[in-house]
């Protein structure tokens, strides 16, 4: 029973860090229609700046958390404006912009590559790597900040769409984009206020991964799950995003500590097949009606 | 340079044409985007590299097992996701590539994650040449036949297509299976390349490849495809002195191609002899103003 809680615990805190990942892909995909894979890119320079942040300019934690954060949210309008735009004024199809995001993701990837190099990078201790103890259930510092600061940041997300105009407008968009624009919404700044919110929520799903792990170019490929979560919850719906996240984790942590961490990605995989076979709306996704 | 590096390259040239071809007929034709071709090349590879060395099958046969096991699988897979629109099709078969590299991880029949070595040369540049033009002439016949243009109807309009009587769902399977089964072909000439096998080799960023090389040839065209091929396989080897930038000068000409040219080099236009002609003609004939029709569908 003490494993079982663990594991949760484990998940739990694994699938918050994937929420934060998954509502920039649902965010965007509740707008524009389609699956931002340079959104893995912008999750990995997240995690890169923030490395840098802590030790080349050594600035204290809480503020290269921010400032990181704050770089890759500039980098994902920049990305927006850059590779999207021109398509979404010609109104192409939503292949051209998954092309688009893929081309996106190769060079920001191989950017780095090319510039920093491949090595890894492990992030200095900034908390003590000494377990809390509840009970007969130990919780990592580390595993506990990542589960509230994504929960504070997620909190914030729901109140800004609920609560503010702006988010008002987000959910009109997302609705209909024409009638939002007809009804003098500025859609394309609504656009950059999504962009700008996933950015944001990569760079620090991205600092906390690399706390977590290591640092390196292919980190992007290991957020393809969070996207799966993405998919899993229900593609562009915020609150799927996050149950999705969190049952992924879960699912995986009680897989790799039953059966074996092999299988992990596997299962992931399997799971995404599944859930497009039988309900490819996801578990709170709108279902989406034919368009002529 | 070396002769037998410029061989090379054109062999590899054209093992990617191979299953390039076959994605052309699904995408550029059919208008359906997938992320999985390379879990149809593995599947391939893997089959007839089987074939060859475990159960000692000439070369050619075992190819077309391997062909034939890959458009197997890929009626499986279809059965159940074509049905999904869009997006949904494309993140499919994307989890579809990844489950089948991850299955092969886990196979220790085949080596697992460390790879299969040992497999026998047999791909020369002479049989992937004639492979390749036997597979671009039957593609060339299933484009021109009825049931090409029922899928390029599938393509264009789904909904009306399905009033005027065209079984989209059929079209689309068929369309799915022949890609599969050449891109089963090209993993198994791959395989009898290398000599060497490794789930590795399979995995998303081969897809994407494949699928960035239709697009970037011009969709609904088989000539665009091979020029494609041909363009961006040799493109990373000529820029290999500065190795480390050249796949961010392919992702970001990757952005610049979707931006500026989205119809792609060829985009809906065919090289064949008779459109050469018309060509001539409109070249010969330009200041006295005739139409200047070419053959070939609509540019998307």
């Amino acid at each position: 029973m003490s494993q079982f809680l663990q594991q949760l615990i484990n998940g739990l805190s694994i699938g918050s860090v994937y929420a934060l990942m998954a509502v920039g892909y649902s965010l965007v995909y509740s707008i524009m229609n389609f699956s931002n894979f340079a959104h893995g890119g912008v999750i990995m320079l997240g995690a890169y700046f923030g490395y840098y942040y802590l030790t080349a300019a050594g600035l204290p934690f809480p503020v290269a958390f921010i400032v990181a954060a704050l770089t890759t949210c500039l980098l994902a309008v920049i990305i927006e404006r850059g590779a999207y735009k021109p398509l979404r004024e010609r109104k192409a199809p939503f292949l051209y912009f998954i092309i688009s995001a893929m081309g996106t993701s190769i060079f920001l990837e191989n950017m780095v590559i090319a510039t920093i190099g491949p090595t890894f990078r492990t992030y200095p201790e900034i908390l003590s790597r000494t377990p809390i103890q509840i009970g007969s259930v130990s919780v990592g510092r580390l595993d506990l900040t990542m589960f509230i600061i994504s929960a504070i940041c997620l909190a914030l997300l729901v109140f800004f769409i609920d609560h503010t105009k702006m988010g008002k407008a987000i959910q009109a968009t997302a609705y209909n984009i024409k009638a939002s624009a007809l009804m003098g919404i500025n859609t394309d700044l609504v656009i950059i206020v999504v962009f700008a919110l996933g950015g944001f929520f990569a760079g620090i799903a991205g600092v906390l991964f690399g706390m977590k792990y290591t640092v390196y170019p292919q980190i992007g490929i290991i957020t393809n799950k969070s996207f799966i979560a993405a998919v899993f919850g229900g593609l562009g719906s915020l609150p799927g995003a996050v149950i999705g996240s969190i049952l992924l984790g879960i699912i995986e942590t009680i897989t790799s500590g039953y059966f074996s961490s092999q299988y992990r990605d596997l299962i992931a995989f399997v799971l995404l097949i599944a859930v497009l076979v039988f309900r490819p709306s996801g578990l709170m996704g709108k279902v989406t009606e034919d368009k002529a | 340079m070396d002769l037998n590096y410029i061989f090379g390259i054109l062999t590899l040239a054209g093992i990617n044409l191979m299953s390039v071809l076959g994605l052309s007929l699904l995408t550029g034709f059919t208008g359906m985007f997938s992320f999985g071709h390379a879990g149809f090349m593995a599947i391939g590879g893997y089959t007839s590299a089987m074939m060859t060395v475990k159960f000692g099958l000439p070369f050619i046969p075992a190819l077309l097992i391997g062909g034939l096991i890959a458009a197997l699988v890929s009626s499986i897979i279809g059965k159940l996701t074509l049905n999904l629109k869009g997006d949904y099709f494309c993140i499919a078969t994307l989890g579809f590539g990844e489950a089948i590299r991850l299955i092969l991880d886990n196979v220790q029949y085949f080596g697992g994650a460390r790879g299969w070595p040992g497999i026998p040369h047999h791909t020369q540049l002479l049989n992937v040449v004639i492979i390749n033009i036997v597979a671009i002439i039957v593609l060339a016949n299933i484009v021109r036949s009825k049931h090409g243009r029922n899928m390029i109807a599938v393509r264009e309009e789904e909904l009306a297509s399905q009033i005027v009587g065209i079984n989209v769902f059929k079209y689309k399977l068929i369309s799915l299976m022949i890609s599969a089964a050449y891109a089963g072909i090209a993993g198994g000439l791959m395989a009898h390349y290398m000599t060497f096998l490794q789930p590795k080799m399979f995995s998303l960023v081969k897809s994407t490849e494949l699928t960035i090389i239709v697009i970037f040839g011009g969709l609904g065209s088989i000539s665009g495809s091979v020029l494609g091929a041909l363009v961006l396989t040799s493109l990373p080897e000529i820029l290999r002195t500065f190795s480390e930038w050249r796949l961010v000068i392919y992702g970001l000409s990757v952005v610049i191609i979707m931006i500026t040219r989205p119809s792609g080099l060829m985009g809906g236009y065919e090289f064949t002899p008779s459109s050469m002609k018309k060509l001539f003609a409109r070249m010969k004939n330009k200041n006295k103003g005739l139409p200047n029709q070419m053959e070939g569908g609509k540019t998307v």
